[in-house]
């Protein structure tokens, strides 16, 4: 059974206020995210990994360096992940037990945003910035293009996405413009308490 | 100093299209002395004058690309053409940016790396790079990517032109020919490889450890002497460099990009990469 692009979990123009636009996700999700499914299905079609669910197509890819499988299955992952943690007029601070875990690991939301601003900046090349649980203990990491925390036996909780695809059309160089836009205005808090609820 | 060398200078300043070739004049002039080394430094107050042991180059060296006697700060090189000039294959807008953003941000970061060690100012940023494992740890990275970043984008802007497109001369070609069967061929293979580097990277042809062509890809910033070997052609694949025009389109922009290649320039830096 072929892998398949989940729908965006809202309008494509919903984020234009919120600093990202309908023209970045005709391209973002219409493209860059389809063209990673399509050639995925395309790598495991007939194999033993096309019946697998795509998480395990992703850590067994990766276990056996299976590049081009892993890096288009972890592509598809990745921007799912990526999507569900965006939502219009999203951002600020989170509250109740997400907001404490984060004040509890890192000292306060300020420090937990500056080290995520740090991370997503300076990830240099294409990559993610990942607010992550490593074994109970909230992190902030940085992966290089499609790498991701589930090969690090850590639960992703955040995502950012910082490959160029991502800012180009609406901050074009200024990355760190798009990373502040991301924290204010974008993130969608409820899905991170809930993947903490569920790590 | 006599009329030639005033001839000299200004044909310099006329043609000064790298890095290398300002350095040189800068060089030079600290040799020849005279109020003309004051006022190329007070008009580009830069570190590079602190080169210790300057000598004059031969006049025809100004034409070579090498640029390991870049040693101390780096300088943005001037673009030796208007952003527009590129059009239609390469948008003035793109060209803009990634010149005055993105390749500057790699020369101030550089700059800002190497600030605090007075030993990596007396290197060149190629010496540096071909010696990654002598740079301290805590600027090796930095230095590492804006380093290559800046090397890498000086060859970009000098191996197109807007007068560029057609198909190499000479030695290079008759080498393209014998290693990847026709220049057609080779044009396949270079764009295949430059749609295959996933992620932000370099496609290049380089002359290996064996002094063979050889197509080869690098991630991010790195560049092929990293590895030994001597990069004569290489082209962008970094989403920056076209994605206002081309967008997921990486293989039409690679295909396009063969319109603006200036082969006068890849062809010198074969013949350099020939002589060693
Ligand atoms: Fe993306
Ligand atoms: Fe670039």
């Amino acid at each position: 059974m072929a892998f398949t692009q989940a729908p965006l979990p809202f309008d494509a123009g919903a984020l234009e206020p919120s600093g990202m636009s309908a023209k970045t996700f005709e391209f973002h999700y219409g493209k860059h995210h389809a063209a990673y499914i399509n050639k995925l299905n395309d790598l495991v079609a007939g194999t033993e990994l096309a019946d697998k669910s795509l998480e395990e197509v992703i850590k067994t890819s990766y276990k056996e360096g299976k590049t081009a499988i892993f890096n288009n299955a972890a592509q598809a992952w990745n921007h799912d992940f990526f999507w569900k943690c965006l939502k219009a007029s999203g951002g600020g601070k989170p509250s109740g037990d997400l907001a404490a875990k984060i004040e509890k690991d890192f000292g306060s939301y300020d420090k937990f945003a500056e080290e995520f601003k740090n991370a997503a900046a300076t990830q240099f090349g294409s990559g993610w910035a990942w607010l992550v649980s490593d074994n109970g203990t909230l992190k902030v990491t940085k992966t290089a293009n499609a790498e991701n925390p589930l090969v690090m036996d850590q639960t992703p909780l955040l995502t950012l996405d910082v490959w160029e695809h991502a800012y180009y059309l609406d901050f074009q160089n200024r990355r760190p413009d798009f990373i502040k836009n991301f924290l204010e205005n974008l993130v969608n808090w409820d899905f991170v308490a809930s993947n903490l609820a569920s790590a | 100093m006599g009329y030639a060398e005033l001839a000299s200078v200004s044909r310099g300043f006329a043609r000064m299209r790298s890095l290398k070739q300002f350095l040189q004049r800068q060089l030079h002039f600290i040799v020849i002395g005279g109020f003309l080394s004051i006022l190329l430094i007070a008009c580009q107050p830069l570190a590079q004058s602190q080169a210790p042991d300057a000598s004059p180059p031969p006049e025809t060296s100004s034409e070579t690309v090498d640029q390991t006697e870049a040693v101390g700060t780096l300088e943005l090189p001037p673009l030796p053409y208007a952003f527009d000039a590129l059009e239609p294959y390469i948008d003035a807008e793109t060209m803009e940016l990634h010149h005055d953003r993105h390749h500057a941000a790699y020369v101030n970061n550089y700059n800002e790396a190497i600030t605090d060690y007075p030993d990596l100012q007396s290197q060149g940023v190629e010496a540096l790079l071909r010696n990654l494992d002598v740079i301290p740890e805590d600027v090796r990275i930095t230095i590492r990517n804006n380093g290559g970043g800046h090397v890498n984008h000086s060859m970009f802007w000098q191996i197109m032109s807007p007068e560029g497109g057609g198909e190499p001369q000479g030695q290079l070609a008759e080498q393209i020919n014998q290693t990847f069967g026709s220049f057609a061929d080779f044009q396949t293979a270079f764009e295949e490889a430059g749609a295959n580097q996933f992620g932000s990277g370099w496609v290049w042809l380089v002359s290996n450890n064996e002094g063979n062509l050889q197509i080869t890809t690098t991630l991010n910033q790195d560049n092929p002497i990293m590895q030994g070997a001597f990069p004569i052609m290489g082209n962008d694949v970094w989403e920056h460099a076209y994605y206002l025009s081309y967008r997921n389109r990486r293989a039409e922009y690679l295909d396009a990009w063969w319109n603006v290649v200036n082969w006068e320039e890849v062809g010198r830096r074969y013949e350099q990469a020939v002589q060693g």
